[in-house]
């Protein structure tokens, strides 16, 4: 079950065709929950980026090793020690954002695709294929994520990073929690209305 | 005691209803949406939940204050709420099974699906951070898993509707569900500054 695509190829189809938030609709708790600010989106992408790279690389070099039948309590080992990692990491040097949602870098512990990522690939393929795909489902996350938090600092706020870049009575809703719904189904909506309208798919329902 | 009671019943308002754990929290979302397609699943789900979450917030704070802070091993609190939550999920599967097959038929399915789910290993992580006491880490739980009854039952008895109604194509199934979310997480916004704990 080796992949046979090249690694940027690999990076490639994590960013775009499988996208994990926009195209397969998992892992959306955090999505919605720390993009009412750029800066946080961007850190969270940058935990999950971490996390699942090195999970990946990890899972990859003990794949040989690992019993196939008590494979997923391994995984979660591995996967519950680089969260610790990054989670005393974003404690110790970016102490703000970790205020905002410490909580949440914890809870990438239970993300469903980090889990799936190293099940389905990393356990199948080397060291190297493996961590381009964490690199590429990472880079694909965080980039989702700020998308989302782009739009709603910008329109709830009326700045970007902190600054202020627009003048406006801010729509409080969009960092309102429901906001975050707001953004992220009408973003999936667009997504799903531009593979339709250009590229001819079916529209992916996800979940749903 | 009266005092005591009446903070209990705060603390159960709070986590049920302000900071619901659906639309202000944003936890469990996958599988929120996932399951809120039939009635019949979203209450099989919210009832194994509620009773996993309460079971798992009492064994991690036995063993988060008697084992890992005498020990001062609280930074390894991720790694071991996970195990505790999964080792009592696999033990209770197994239980069910030869105990009560009828609700093992009922519930089990769910079962599995919640080892690894962010809102149940969520509520032993915020007790430890609050430093709620035993009873009120129950309560705690108890609350969070009305919340959720809540949710997943107002959103599914929503999504049935929805199903028969015409929707733009782009915006069928998920994102069409998520903005209905956005509507209902509106309305819960009206909770917030109901109680000041």
């Amino acid at each position: 079950m080796q992949d046979t695509r090249g690694n940027w190829e690999i990076i490639k189809d994590g960013i775009f065709s499988d996208n994990t938030i926009f195209r397969l609709a998992i892992s959306l708790c955090p999505a919605i929950a720390v993009t009412s600010k750029l800066k946080n989106g961007l850190y969270m992408g940058l935990a999950v980026l971490f996390v699942q790279t090195m999970v990946n690389f990890s899972v990859s070099l003990m794949r040989n090793y690992i019993h196939p039948r008590i494979r997923i309590p391994i995984f979660m080992l591995i996967i519950s020690g680089w969260v610790t990692v990054t989670d005393l990491m974003m404690a110790a040097f970016a102490r703000d954002v970790y205020r905002d949602m410490g909580l949440y870098i914890q809870l990438i512990v239970a993300f469903a695709s980090i889990l799936a990522h190293a099940e389905t690939f990393a356990s199948k393929n080397k060291p190297a294929p493996s961590v381009s795909d964490g690199i590429g489902m990472g880079i694909g996350f965080m980039i989702a994520l700020v998308i989302i938090s782009f739009f709603r600092e910008l329109l709830g706020k009326g700045t970007l990073w902190g600054f202020t870049v627009v003048e406006f009575k801010p729509l409080l809703i969009m960092i309102l929690p429901t906001g975050g719904f707001i953004a992220v189904g009408l973003l999936m909506g667009l997504f799903n209305w531009i593979d339709m309208r250009f590229y001819g798919g079916k529209g992916a329902g996800g979940l749903g | 005691m009266g005092n005591e009671l009446t903070r209990l019943f705060e603390l159960f308002i709070a986590a049920s209803l302000i900071n619901n754990f659906v639309f202000t929290m944003f936890l469990g979302l996958c599988i929120f949406f996932g399951v809120t397609k039939k009635m019949e699943t979203a209450v099989g789900m919210s009832i194994t939940f509620t009773a996993v979450m309460v079971i798992s917030a009492a064994l991690s704070w036995v063993v988060f204050f008697y084992v890992m802070v005498p020990l001062e091993i609280t930074f390894l609190k991720i790694i071991i709420f996970i195990g505790i939550v999964a080792a009592f999920v696999q033990a209770a599967d197994t239980m069910m099974r030869k105990i009560s097959p009828e609700l093992f038929y009922k519930l089990g399915v769910y079962l599995a699906l919640i080892a690894t789910n962010c809102i149940i290993i969520a509520v032993p992580l915020i007790n430890a951070g609050e430093g709620y006491s035993f009873v009120e880490s129950l309560v705690f739980a108890l609350g969070s898993g009305a919340g959720f009854a809540l949710a997943m039952v107002i959103m599914a008895s929503i999504r049935e509707k929805l199903d028969i109604a015409r929707v733009p194509k782009p915006f069928k199934g998920l994102p069409i569900a998520f903005v209905t979310a956005a509507l209902v997480a509106l309305a819960f916004t009206g909770f917030s500054g109901l109680i000041t704990l």
